[in-house]
């Protein structure tokens, strides 16, 4: 377990809205520290807002880790979502634009993966669901 | 939960975006928005977001709506002040914004709501006619 300080990181509890635009301000906060481009801060904090409302509504809660990467010389932004939920049982389908199972637009898996640079997840049905995004200054 | 206050000038209703957005209050004041249009009969709305910092999935499909709802209502929405940084994003996201109406602030976006915009273009139609006659 990666462990963090207060400087580079948080973790925090996803359990209602307040919780999401929590995370959002974190990932906005260390967007800045790492020098993210504007644009670029903007795209990890909304694919960011897109994740953890996932987390809330579809896993049944959870929490997000965020924290300053190194990547070579470049400094980044890496933000963890984890829940214990029901897990994706049809990773293709659910990251189509547009695919929801039901209540959402069904863009914030897809949109988020083309607003970041990585963008890693990892589900299994029953067990929960982990999705790891990042991006690094230019 | 923030409540995001709505004004009225004239027939057009005013709403300015300041506070950091979270889910429940963007339901709410889809709610307040279809509320107050029909109480007031107004027929503009403008919602003013040049305060947000980030318009997301769940942003953009309220901006959808109230548009839409308006629209059956009678009224016309236009969305003002949108960051350009906020622009490219919502694109890459995926978010198309169908159907909603878009000025760079709010004096354009009054402009377009303004009654008279429609009696300027018959003023510009009437000098061609002029001039052609
Ligand atoms: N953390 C999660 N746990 C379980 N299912 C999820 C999770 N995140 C996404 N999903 C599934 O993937 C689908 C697509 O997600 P998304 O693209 O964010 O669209 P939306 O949230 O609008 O439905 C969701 O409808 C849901 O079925
Ligand atoms: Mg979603």
């Amino acid at each position: 377990m990666t462990t963090t300080s207060p400087t580079t990181g948080t973790r925090q509890p996803v359990r209602d809205d307040s919780d999401v635009v929590r995370v959002r301000q974190a990932v906005r906060r260390l967007a800045q520290q790492a020098r993210l481009s504007l644009v670029d801060q903007t795209k990890l904090v909304t694919a960011a807002s897109e994740l953890a409302r996932n987390t809330l509504v579809h896993g049944g809660g959870g929490e997000a880790e965020v924290e300053l990467v190194t990547s070579g010389l470049r400094t980044g932004v890496r933000a963890v979502f984890s829940d214990q939920g029901p897990g994706i049982a049809d990773l293709d389908l659910a990251l189509t634009d547009g695919w929801t199972s039901g209540g959402g637009l069904g863009l914030g898996l897809s949109g988020s993966r083309r607003l970041v640079e990585h963008f890693a997840i990892d589900t299994t049905p029953g067990v929960g669901t982990r999705v790891e995004i990042a991006a690094w200054a230019r | 939960m923030n409540e995001v206050p709505i004004l009225k000038i004239g027939s057009t209703l005013l709403v300015s975006i300041q506070v950091e957005l979270q889910d429940d209050t963007v339901l709410q004041l889809q709610e307040d928005l279809a509320a107050r249009i029909t109480r007031t009969g107004a027929r503009g709305v403008i919602i003013d977001i040049s305060g947000l910092e980030i318009v997301d999935s769940f942003i953009g499909r309220m901006l959808a709506s109230v548009a839409a709802v308006s629209r059956v209502l009678d009224a016309r929405t236009v969305v003002v002040g949108m960051r350009p940084a906020v622009a490219i994003t919502m694109v890459e996201l995926g978010l198309g914004l169908h159907g909603v109406q878009t000025a760079l602030d709010v004096d354009r976006g009054l402009a377009l709501l303004s009654p008279d915009s429609g009696a300027a273009e018959d003023v510009l139609l009437a000098a061609v006619e002029r001039d052609a006659g």
